[in-house]
């Protein structure tokens, strides 16, 4: 069994896929911080990189809609946000009464609150494009070359290599564990809430201890094809005129839209 | 040549051992179970082995000692050389060891970062690691798999794309633990062929009886941490008596 | 549900520019600290084995359990990583695991990612192994009931991480913010505690080695419990205070240039300024020189593009 409902990567025949991904990358990060840098209320600036967003989709023969249909990700969190909406003062624009609350939503703390939504909406759409376009051993190269030390993309690769690995061994241990947890009629499976916490934890238990002899047999494997401590990797990517012109295009529509915003 | 009864008093195989000699070697795992006691075996070029036996005979603790991730008491020489700590280098580049699972053989992301990865540790230059690359997935049929992830396999993909990883790194020896479990049956009738066809000396463990028929001239029978028996396959698969004795069973 | 986040991982555009460099440039510090560390001391088998243990603790997040009411309780794992792993390396893997997670699930942002590894890797690491090591040579007992307490106070304090950095970003008010995601955590850390205390348990009786004396989770030093001490005494004494007193810390935040004016209503356009280029004409003169450097990378850009000529 393979776990790919976790990899977001869409194999297409795009320009964007063939981007280095590097550029892919920095473009990325550039475009989030760009969206924290626009000011409450920038709508202008806020359409415009929308309409940068839906481009890139396009480009990327994804569809217009791929990433808007896959961010309301980061909606639940907008909560945490809502108490802007009546503490910073402003116009009253409606009350709501809340048993024996009674809170008023200002159009100051509207304009905020929208406006984080929005920045946090934008930027969620492009990290998924951008994993959606990019392989991640190739994101991992790209982090390499970005000077992440090699410990930790070393980590990274591992992690990504087992995680398929493991999660089916976790699901395998989850379905274990219902096929057990059989219930007399009528009542409810499973002991108290300690007890069923037990039984998770044992079960993390035994996937650290399964975990824990893998890395053994695969630090046999490694140190079997010459690994004395020290690791090479061989990946390199060279920039393409077009890479070059491609960041050029974006750092400037990047800063068109923190213009938009300002002035 | 005739084989052999459950002793261990049998003639060695008719061989010098210019490609692996073992000799007496003991070893215990640090619980205290001895896994090895006292195996001596010897490989020509050219020769295919299988290495037979009960589960728990010690056959995977015996190929963890050919390229010296594990250290017994006792002699291990290849190519005439003999296995220690600073010669390990030269003879881990020549004693290619695929383990049992693939996925500890292969740990990364991509199919070629695993095929690359014994070559670049060997110090060579880009050309020639790409080259081998190339070559070793050539040699397992495996060419469009090149920048495949590893986790996207099948089980019969990730075990010749396992060969392949030492395959580049040209090994005069090549080691194979149990490479037939756990495929379906074309898949392991492919693996049948391509191990026929590789041109290297090789010794692979297997429970798989019909295998050894098909593809091995040669057999050696562990159990209980001893080889019981080394002769031609089909002097061994004849005698009944030595397969029950060591819970084998005839194709 | 296959992969339950915990409500912590903050996505982007929650907190400001500033707040996300400043946890950035922590976040930095140490696991550059952490580097330097391991590459000293662990020996070449460490490199699979937090390779590993960062898939470990990946995968074992999805295990949940039933609590009451359609929730669940799961493992963020902070504490568990670093006290079967030691300080360094827990903090490594828990690192991993958060970039992994933004990266490939969008779960947590990429600006805010130096907030997330420091709220859930660091901040966790820290205090579940300083409070688990102080118990070294004790009973059984009190080991697994001081785990259980790390553990849970790992959590609390991740949480009081975020509620801040909200607080510092103007995303949240900090009177609800803390004892919002304080309560919340209350709970989730109760899981975490459970789940943490039974899985060292396990270990304990399978493989004492893997945790007694010379083990990796031995490596840390005794200085490990002072850094313990102090940010669990920190989380103990900052949150009534910031309950009892939330203006005088917004009045500290606001000296601070934290939050700004926009507050007290001035207008959109100074919402998301950096502070301390609040003055308009000083904002024209950096905007006019970030104008010249932007043009000037991008006809570098080009230079390099048309050096470069078409490849495959
Ligand atoms: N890491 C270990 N620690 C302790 N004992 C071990 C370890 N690995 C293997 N053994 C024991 O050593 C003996 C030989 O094991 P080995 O794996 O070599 O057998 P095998 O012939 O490969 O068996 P199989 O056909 O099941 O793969 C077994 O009894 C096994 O339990
Ligand atoms: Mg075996």
């Amino acid at each position: 069994m393979h776990f790919d409902a976790f990899d977001r990567y869409h194999e297409r025949e795009s320009f964007l896929h063939h981007l280095d991904p590097r550029v892919k990358v920095v473009i990325a990060i550039l475009f989030i911080v760009s969206n924290a840098l626009l000011p409450d209320g920038a709508w202008d600036a806020f359409l415009f990189a929308w309409a940068f967003v839906l481009i890139a989709n396009v480009v990327s023969k994804l569809g217009v809609g791929y990433t808007f249909k896959r961010s309301i990700i980061a909606l639940p969190f907008a909560l945490v946000a809502i108490t802007v909406l009546f503490s910073i003062p402003g116009k009253p624009v409606f009350s709501l009464q809340f048993l024996m609350w009674n809170f008023t939503v200002t159009d100051m703390g509207l304009l905020r609150f929208v406006s984080i939504l929005i920045r946090s909406w934008l930027s969620v759409q492009m990290a998924i494009l951008l994993v959606s376009v990019t392989r991640f051993p190739d994101l991992i190269h790209a982090l390499e070359h970005l000077r992440v030390p090699a410990v930790l993309t070393t980590i990274i690769a591992f992690l990504y290599r087992y995680l398929f690995v493991l999660t089916d061994e976790v699901f395998r241990l989850l379905r274990a564990r219902e096929a057990r947890s059989a219930a007399a009629a009528g009542s409810r499976s499973g002991g108290g809430v300690a007890w069923r916490a037990r039984v998770a934890g044992n079960m993390a238990g035994q996937l650290f201890l399964r975990s824990y002899e893998r890395s053994d047999r695969i630090y046999n494997a490694m140190v079997a094809r010459g690994y004395v401590g020290h690791l090479y990797t061989l990946n390199p990517h060279e920039m393409k005129s077009s890479d070059y012109y491609v960041s050029a295009l974006a750092v400037a529509l990047i800063f068109i839209t923190q213009m938009l915003g300002r002035f | 040549m005739p084989v052999t009864h459950i002793t261990n008093q049998f003639p060695q195989h008719d061989c010098g051992g210019d490609v692996l000699a073992v000799n007496d070697l003991h070893f215990s795992y640090p619980d205290g179970h001895v896994a090895l006691n006292g195996v001596s075996l010897k490989l020509c070029e050219g020769d295919k082995v299988a290495l037979v036996g009960p589960n728990g005979a010690g056959k995977s603790t015996l190929m963890l000692h050919l390229n010296g991730i594990l250290g017994g008491r006792g002699e291990v020489e290849v190519a005439g050389m003999r296995l220690m700590r600073d010669n390990l280098p030269a003879i881990r580049a020549m004693v290619g060891l695929v383990f049992q699972n693939p996925d500890d053989q292969l740990f990364s992301p991509t199919v070629f970062e695993d095929v690359a990865f014994g070559p670049l540790h060997m110090g060579l230059s880009e050309a020639e690691v790409r080259s081998r690359v190339d070559a070793a997935l050539e040699a397992v049929r495996m060419t469009t798999y090149r920048d495949r992830l590893s986790h996207h396999l099948s089980v019969g993909e990730k075990k010749r794309i396992a060969i392949a990883t030492v395959l580049s790194m040209k090994p005069s020896l090549l080691v194979l633990d149990e490479p037939s479990a756990g495929l379906d049956p074309r898949a392991r009738r492919t693996l049948i062929n391509l191990l026929r066809e590789l041109p290297i000396t090789m010794l692979v463990s297997t429970h798989d009886m019909k295998m050894v028929q098909d593809l091995f001239p040669r057999t050696v029978v562990m159990d209980e941490g001893r080889v019981v028996a080394d002769g031609p396959t089909a002097d061994i698969l004849k005698n009944e008596e030595l397969l029950t004795a060591h819970g084998l069973e005839k194709p | 549900m296959l992969y339950s986040p915990i409500p912590m991982h903050i996505p982007d555009g929650f907190l400001s520019l500033i707040v996300s460099i400043l946890c950035w440039g922590v976040t930095a510090g140490v696991v550059g600290l952490a580097i330097s560390k391991t590459n000293k001391s662990l020996g070449e088998k460490q490199i699979p084995l937090m390779g590993v243990m960062a898939a470990f603790i990946f995968a074992a997040q999805m295990i949940n359990f039933p609590v009451a009411g359609g929730t669940s309780g799961h493992l963020l794992g902070g504490a568990l990583a670093a006290i079967v792993l030691g300080p360094w390396a827990g903090m490594l893997v828990m690192t991993a695991v958060i970039v992994v997670q933004a990266l490939l699930f969008q779960d947590g942002g990429l600006l805010v990612m130096g907030a997330n590894i420091l709220n859930m890797g660091l901040a966790t690491a820290a205090v579940g192994y300083g409070l688990y090591r102080s118990t070294f040579n004790q009973s059984r007992t009190v080991k697994l009931a001081a785990a259980g307490f790390a553990a849970w106070l790992s959590v609390m304090t991740g949480a009081l991480l975020t509620a801040l950095q909200l607080w510092l970003s103007g995303t949240s008010d900090l009177q609800i913010v803390i004892p919002a995601m304080l309560g919340v955590h209350a709970l989730i850390g109760f899981g975490e505690a459970l789940i943490t205390v039974s899985a060292l348990a396990f270990i304990l009786q399978t493989r004492p080695d893997l945790l007694g004396e010379g083990s990796e989770s031995a490596r840390g030093s005794r200085i490990w419990v002072g850094v313990g001490g102090f940010i669990a005494l920190a989380v103990v004494l900052f949150s009534p205070l910031a309950s009892s007193d939330p203006d005088g810390l917004n009045r500290v935040a606001m000296d601070l240039g934290f939050i700004d004016t926009a507050q007290s209503g001035a207008g959109p356009l100074a919402g998301y300024t950096v502070p301390f280029l609040a003055s308009a004409s000083a904002s024209k003169i950096a905007a006019g020189v970030i104008g010249v450097l932007v043009v000037g990378v991008i006809v570098i850009l080009i230079g390099r593009g048309i050096k470069a000529g078409p490849q495959s």
